[in-house]
């Protein structure tokens, strides 16, 4: 293990340390209430991030499942008469049935790619609100009332705040997981160069599909948890296209196709989003200044926080590293393109 | 490894333009073939349709005694015929190796494919840049790399959609001994490129395409001096000479 490892891993135990004992520490409700919220967007933006940030194929109707698994929960508590507790057992339930409404929405969506698969995302995401707001299983405009657990007022939370963590940790293993997989490289060929990669043997419909239905899944278990916390489903709230908006935003502005970006842009926007909320009178403001934020990061920060970040500090690194190299030694610098830069040798086992 | 890539009669149009008519030509087994033709006259079409990007309208497409007529690309490239494009086609965004990788393998754990990936790196001569993005290479670079991937599954037949094309002759004659090499080891070629000098000292056999038709076929020498080659290709009042 190197010493970078072991620096980042204790760091991450740190980490998952202090998000274990937060509700312990932070009572105030209000404190528990954005720590659940942030963790279900820390999900969802990680699990968007599976699919668009490593395919490239931009989602903006993943409401679609997160709503399809809040729904699937509010239904299935009310028609079965669950208990409490038992309501929880629903949530990877909630994410399956998500799930199964990727594949048909998959097969579809991921025959076209850019801009049209971007706007086939979006019919499907008000084809879903439309049926929400129409059918009765779904209780109509009104929406549905989630039943909800009789515990104290004071740790209400944090049963929430659990099960939320447990779904954003085991998200952000998968997504680290997969990127260092073949399933995760296949997925960055695509993003990169489909036709060539068909080419060269990847079968991009499978893998693709594949990603959705995963993303699928967590977001749908994320819509559940959400929508058990908050205690009730409205077609608006279920189906709303400021969700996509935000986490597409959430991914972006931490780093697409990163693992820890899309975290890092949760934990900073969706706290800061439901302060706004709070403090300022007029409800709008928030959506705003995430419009403009919006801008000024595909304008400024297009890769995201931290790969940009992550450049200007290995520039200041090999500034410092030539600051300090002897006078009369010049810096090395990489021989890039220079095609005089080749050494051939004899040609390999498997060519003889 | 080794096989034979042959076309039967592939007619191919696009609306009202005739890009293949009737197009039979025969990469034989171990052989280096060229396709040469003037600009349009559908050599990347036929590419395009022996590697299943296009569906013919018409005609067969046969490796070995095998049928792959519109077989999709990564079924082609499972049945063994790789290939290159003509502008050179790179993931940017991965590393050199990571190219490398992504390749479909059989019967390779995960450390034989990285080491036959550095192996095949060292043999076309970038393996230094193995850590480097790929969008970082040069143009020169690229094509090597990119001749480096398509060798990754051992493809009996490579495609090369003009491997000399932009690039500095020290280089030229570069990928001209790689290419050479791997016929040595059995390896079938079929190669577009315009370069004559690097056809006419590479390639066992030149096929001529003019309008999407094949006008000639035969040894370099002869497809040299026959005239409908030279009226189509070389120009009339070209005398020929190299």
């Amino acid at each position: 293990m190197t010493k970078q490892t072991v620096a980042q891993g204790s760091g991450l135990l740190l980490l998952l340390a202090v998000a274990a004992v937060f509700p312990l520490v932070f009572t105030n409700p209000t404190a528990t209430n954005f720590a659940v919220v942030t963790l279900v967007f820390v999900a969802v933006a990680s699990a968007w991030n599976i699919f668009s940030g490593f395919s490239g194929y931009l989602s903006l109707g993943h409401a679609v499942f997160y709503g399809t698994g809040a729904y699937f929960l509010t239904v299935a508590a009310n028609d079965w008469k669950l208990s409490a507790g038992a309501i929880f057992w629903l949530v990877p339930l909630a994410g399956l049935a998500a799930a199964v409404i990727a594949v048909p929405l998959g097969l579809v969506a991921l025959r076209v790619r850019r801009h049209t698969f971007v706007v086939i995302t979006i019919a499907f995401f008000f084809i879903a609100q439309l049926s929400a707001s129409n059918l009765s299983v779904t209780g109509g405009s009104s929406g549905m009332l989630v039943p909800q657990p009789n515990w104290a007022g004071a740790t209400f939370n944090n049963p929430f705040y659990y099960v939320a963590l447990v779904i954003a940790v085991a998200t952000i293993v998968l997504a680290w997981l997969v990127r260092r997989s073949r399933f995760g490289l296949q997925l960055r060929a695509i993003r990169d160069d489909e036709d060539r990669a068909a080419g060269l043997g990847v079968r991009a419909m499978p893998v693709k599909l594949a990603a959705l239905v995963l993303s699928a899944f967590i977001t749908g278990m994320a819509g559940a948890v959400w929508v058990y916390f908050t205690g009730e489903a409205v077609p608006q709230f279920v189906f709303d296209p400021l969700f996509d908006l935000a986490i597409v935003l959430m991914a972006f502005f931490g780093g697409l196709g990163t693992v820890a970006g899309p975290v890092l842009g949760a934990l900073v926007l969706q706290p800061a989003q439901l302060w706004l909320n709070l403090e300022e009178t007029n409800s709008y403001s928030s959506e705003i200044l995430f419009g403009a934020l919006f801008l000024v990061v595909i304008l400024f920060l297009p890769r995201g926080v931290l790969p940009t970040g992550a450049e200007y500090l290995s520039k200041a690194q090999a500034w410092i590293r030539r600051r300090r190299a002897a006078p009369g030694e010049t810096a090395r610098e990489p021989a890039a393109g220079a095609d005089d830069a080749i050494t051939p040798t004899s040609a390999p086992g498997g060519a003889a | 490894m080794t096989a034979t890539l042959r076309t039967e009669g592939i007619s191919k149009s696009f609306g009202g333009v005739q890009a293949l008519d009737d197009c039979s030509l025969t990469a034989p087994a171990g052989k280096i073939s060229a396709l040469i033709g003037p600009n349009g006259s559908g050599k990347t079409t036929l590419f395009n349709v022996m590697t299943g990007y296009e569906k013919a309208d018409s005609g067969q497409v046969f490796l070995g005694d095998g049928r792959i007529t519109g077989a999709p690309p990564p079924r082609v490239y499972a049945l063994g015929v790789g290939r290159t494009f003509q502008l050179t086609r790179i993931f940017p965004r991965l590393t050199v190796l990571e190219n490398m990788l992504v390749p479909a393998q059989r019967g390779r754990s995960a450390r034989q494919h990285r080491e036959h990936a550095m192996d095949l790196l060292a043999f076309t001569g970038i393996a230094g840049h193995a850590a480097a993005l790929a969008g970082t290479l040069s143009y020169g670079q690229r094509k090597l790399l990119e001749l480096s991937y398509v060798l990754v599954a051992d493809p009996a037949v490579v495609l090369l959609d003009e491997p000399a094309g932009g690039v500095n002759p020290t280089l030229v004659q570069h990928i001209a001994e790689r290419i050479g090499e791997l016929n040595k080891a059995g390896r079938t070629f079929l190669i577009v490129e315009h370069n004559m000098d690097f056809v006419m000292s590479l390639c066992h056999q030149v096929t001529v395409l003019d309008s999407g038709t094949v006008v000639a076929s035969g040894p370099p020498e002869q497809v040299r001096s026959d005239p409908r080659v030279l009226d189509a290709y070389l120009g009339v009042g070209t005398d020929g000479d190299d």
